[in-house]
């Protein structure tokens, strides 16, 4: 039975170093080609006319004019006569032409006669909401005695609106046919997966589908499908018989290719005379567009918590449906817990850690949390600095500090892995997976390279393309597991190999042998030994080929992690400006393959964060249905100098890492909300209860005036 | 362009942007707001940073256009982008191009920006990813606080 593991900690080559990422030169001097820096000849520009009505009813399309336009090579409607189309910003037609210009020129041109239908768009006003889908109460324990006995409670109704993915690289793909072959370059999450999507819209066998992305401009859970835009790029591109490119403008990629829902929620929240909490309530709803929102895990984290009833309404508005936005409802559930709890803790008059840490029995991981909460609070110098909430307003400027803790899966996902030893020993390992900008390139050279004993120049990543042995799609921050365990595992296999066919020359047995430092030689006794490149000679004339699937967890790779994040931020009194000061985060993933990558990940996570916290909302125009700021000017997206000092704390070593690999590109995203919504109620003395903290959100709060959001 | 002459015809609508990446295949600069708000398309104009989406192409006759492609290569990388890589500042890279140049004009001006003039230089550029503070690193320069000490570069 071949034994499948990690090294021991000193005798690790690679797993655990700082390497920088691979692609970094390519992707720094703009060398590196993007699916939307594709041109192969005669490639055609494509655009999308879109309904500017959030509901109505298509009566008449006249395309002629629009196809009269010289350089227009095809138009086609998507949407026709008699279609009902559900929100601003949905497909209607699409036009291919020369260059981008003419397409527009020919949208120009589409005539769109619409019968205007009545819409909703503002989901925080649920009693106005036409098709609310109220779901069934549940209850655990007895709530309703809890709350009674209890010492102290609080109830407020909290939220935080929709917002959108904002991939930089916008959705979009460029489709080519050879015959009755598709290639499509994608910006995707899903390099495996898509062909079989593509194949049957399209009629064809997914055999004939191949699926490109050497790299990709961000996706955060929205890249996972073709989409209709990409059938619809295809079927231009077969009909024009030339290339073409379609990719979103920015006002379509805001609006239709990308959001996270909304969640609102009256929660009432109830503890002892110990600070131990008794009871939850909480009455919720939320927004993802058409298709409504499921509830969110509430409590959130605490889910032992005794006496719990929870209700939640769906409610379905004529906006684009949502897309699973970097670890889905986990930030939502975590603000509406976290902030409540905090706002508990004050009415208790507990430092809101000691409370956390006197309810931890509630949580999956007790003593994780425990133990980053203490180094968190120590980074933090949280004992010395932190004080109640404030009531004077003796100055303008108030500081104060905010804490929130959050949980993750991160499981490895399905993934397989074909490694190859030349006999002039170099390495090669590909995979149908893809790298959204996490860094899974590296990693995988990294295990590659720590099992065979060389260095990441000497091996070679191969991915990005579907005719490479299927991988998982990137989400649930499972990617990092599913590739290191299947790499491992086929380069494992492939070393015994090589191994056997060389001991005898070593005059050993092929379990006597190592690879290490670019040499293969006896354990023990390093004078028997040759170097890898004279061991790779010796495997005969063909190469050594290994293939490694996922099994699922085990040695290699696990999940479930947790993560405190401390927030300090100081708000301008006057103005209700908002600025995050700094962000501590300290975070468990497992065994990490590369620090550095990590470290990047979490800093992503904060930043992101604090873009949601202050800044990022979708503003439906309740008047006419379509998003106030479907860009980049007023969708504000945080920027280098908006999100403070931040400092981040990995939990790693003994404990850690014999829980193997696990995600990390979710976690950390999910308690910035609510730790900085927590540090500004510590800076002001009152919880502002909507996110993003706008300053007329937060003279509001301040104001005592209510509302919502 | 990128130290040569080059000669085209376009339509007077065609922005330089438009023109680089679909005409002379120039595909560093990318196009991401299309608007002059995220900084993602920003090239060199006689030395100056500009954002290429907000740019007639014909606005630039007879200019000189660096686009990241023309400040190295990833065999010869200019020292901000070596630095880019060095301090991770980029993820999934599709801001990385405008954020390069940006920079790059940046400490070409003044090596050693206070926080108005980062503020100046670099606040019209906006990362997705959340790669800030490897780029914060770069403007500090080596062995600034924020930099990546413990860098083990290329493994």
């Amino acid at each position: 039975m071949a034994d499948y593991s990690w090294p021991e900690a000193d005798r690790r080559g690679q797993i655990g170093r700082r390497p920088a990422r691979l692609d970094g030169p390519v992707k720094s001097t703009g060398f590196a080609r993007y699916p939307s820096d594709q041109n192969p000849p005669g490639l055609l520009a494509a655009k999308i006319l879109t309904c500017p009505h959030a509901h109505a009813r298509v009566v008449r399309i006249d395309t002629s004019a629009a196809e009269a336009i010289p350089g227009v090579r095809v138009v086609h409607v998507i949407q026709g006569e008699g279609s009902e189309i559900q929100w601003a910003g949905d497909e209607v037609a699409a036009v291919a032409a020369d260059t981008e210009d003419i397409a527009r020129d020919a949208l120009r041109a589409l005539q769109v006669e619409y019968e205007v239908l009545p819409h909703f768009v503002t989901e925080k006003h649920r009693d106005r909401a036409p098709a609310a889908q109220p779901g069934s109460e549940r209850t655990d324990g007895d709530p309703d005695a809890a709350f009674a006995s209890a010492h102290r409670t609080v109830e407020q109704t909290l939220g935080m609106p929709q917002m959108a993915h904002m991939c930089l690289e916008p959705h979009g793909q460029v489709a080519a046919w050879d015959g009755d072959e598709l290639e499509v370059h994608a910006s995707t999450q899903a390099v495996s997966t898509l062909a079989g999507q593509f194949a049957s819209e399209l009629g064809i066998p997914a055999t004939q589908v191949r699926i490109r992305t050497e790299y990709m401009g961000g996706g955060f859970g929205s890249k996972f499908s073709p989409d209709r835009w990409g059938i619809v790029g295809a079927e231009l591109a077969r009909e024009a018989g030339a290339p073409v490119k379609l990719f979103l403008d920015r006002d379509q990629e805001v609006s239709v290719a990308g959001s996270r829902p909304s969640a609102f929620a009256r929660v009432r929240v109830a503890a002892d005379e110990q600070g131990k909490l008794v009871a939850w309530d909480s009455d919720s709803w939320g927004s993802g567009g058409l298709p409504g929102a499921s509830q969110t895990p509430l409590p959130y984290v605490f889910s032992r918590l005794p006496n719990r009833r929870l209700r939640h309404t769906s409610v379905p508005t004529n906006l684009a449906g949502s897309r699973a936005w970097r670890a889905p409802n986990h930030p939502q559930a975590c603000f509406l817990t976290m902030a409540s709890l905090d706002d508990l803790a004050n009415e208790l008059d507990l430092d809101p850690i000691e409370f956390l840490d006197r309810n931890l029995e509630f949580t999956g991981r007790a003593d994780v949390y425990r133990e980053e909460l203490g180094i968190a609070a120590g980074m933090a110098e949280w004992k010395e600095r932190w004080q109640p909430r404030k009531r004077s307003r003796d100055s303008a400027l108030q500081r104060g500090l905010g804490v929130s803790i959050h949980t993750w899966g991160g499981r490895g996902h399905a993934s397989n892995c074909d490694v190859t030893v030349h006999p002039d020993g170099a390495v090669e390992a590909r995979l149908g997976s893809q790298d959204i900008g996490t860094g899974t390139r590296t990693i995988v050279a990294q295990v590659l390279a720590e099992t065979f004993g060389l260095e990441l120049p000497q091996v070679r990543v191969s991915l990005g393309d579907n005719r490479f042995p299927q991988s998982g799609p990137s989400g649930g921050s499972s990617t990092v597991g599913g590739v290191c365990a299947s790499t491992r595992r086929a380069a494992q296999d492939a070393l015994r190999e090589v191994l056997t066919r060389v001991a005898p020359r070593l005059e050993a047995d092929p379990e006597q042998l190592t690879a290490a430092g670019g040499r293969v030689f006896v354990e023990g006794e390093p004078s028997r030994s040759m170097s890898w490149t004279e061991a790779a000679s010796r495997i005969g004339g063909a190469p050594v080929s290994a293939q490694g699937r996922n099994p699922g967890p085990g040695r290699l790779i696990s999940s479930g992690v947790g993560g405190v994040q401390i927030a300090e931020v100081e708000v301008d009194m006057e103005t209700g400006v908002v600025q995050v000061k700094r962000m501590i985060a300290v975070q468990d993933c497992g065994l990490i393959v590369n620090r550095r990558l990590a470290e990047s990940q979490v800093y992503g996570g904060l930043i992101m964060g604090v873009g949601y916290a202050l800044f990022e909302e979708w503003i439906p125009d309740p008047v006419t249905g379509r998003l106030l700021n479907a860009d980049m000017e007023f969708y504000k997206l945080a920027g280098l100098l908006d999100v403070g000092s931040l400092e981040v704390h990995m939990m790693t070593g003994p404990g850690y890492d014999e829980r193997g690999v696990i995600g990390l590109g979710e976690p950390p995203v999910i308690s910035p909300g609510a730790a900085i919504s927590n540090a500004v109620a510590n800076a002001i003395g009152v919880r502002v209860p909507w996110l993003p903290l706008t300053p007329d959100r937060v003279l509001d709060a301040l104001a005592g005036r209510g509302g919502i959001a | 362009m990128n130290g040569a002459v080059r000669r085209l015809e376009v339509e007077p609508r065609v922005t330089l942007l438009d023109g680089l990446r679909d005409v002379l295949d120039t595909t560093g600069p990318k196009k991401v707001c299309d608007r002059g708000a995220c900084g993602a398309c920003t090239v060199l104009e006689d030395g100056q940073p500009i954002y290429a989406c907000s740019r007639l192409l014909i606005e630039s006759a007879g200019r000189s256009i660096t686009t990241v492609e023309g400040l190295g290569s990833p065999e010869a990388m200019h020292e901000v982008q070596r630095a880019f890589v060095e301090n991770d500042a980029q993820q999934c890279g599709y801001c990385t191009p405008g954020f390069v140049v940006a920079t790059a004009a940046l400490l070409a001006r003044n090596p050693a920006p206070g926080e108005e003039e980062i503020e100046a230089g670099l606040g019209g550029n906006f990362c997705r990813c959340g790669t800030y503070m490897g780029i914060r690193a770069v403007v500090a320069g080596p062995g600034q606080a924020g930099g990546d000490g413990g860098g083990n570069v290329g493994g």
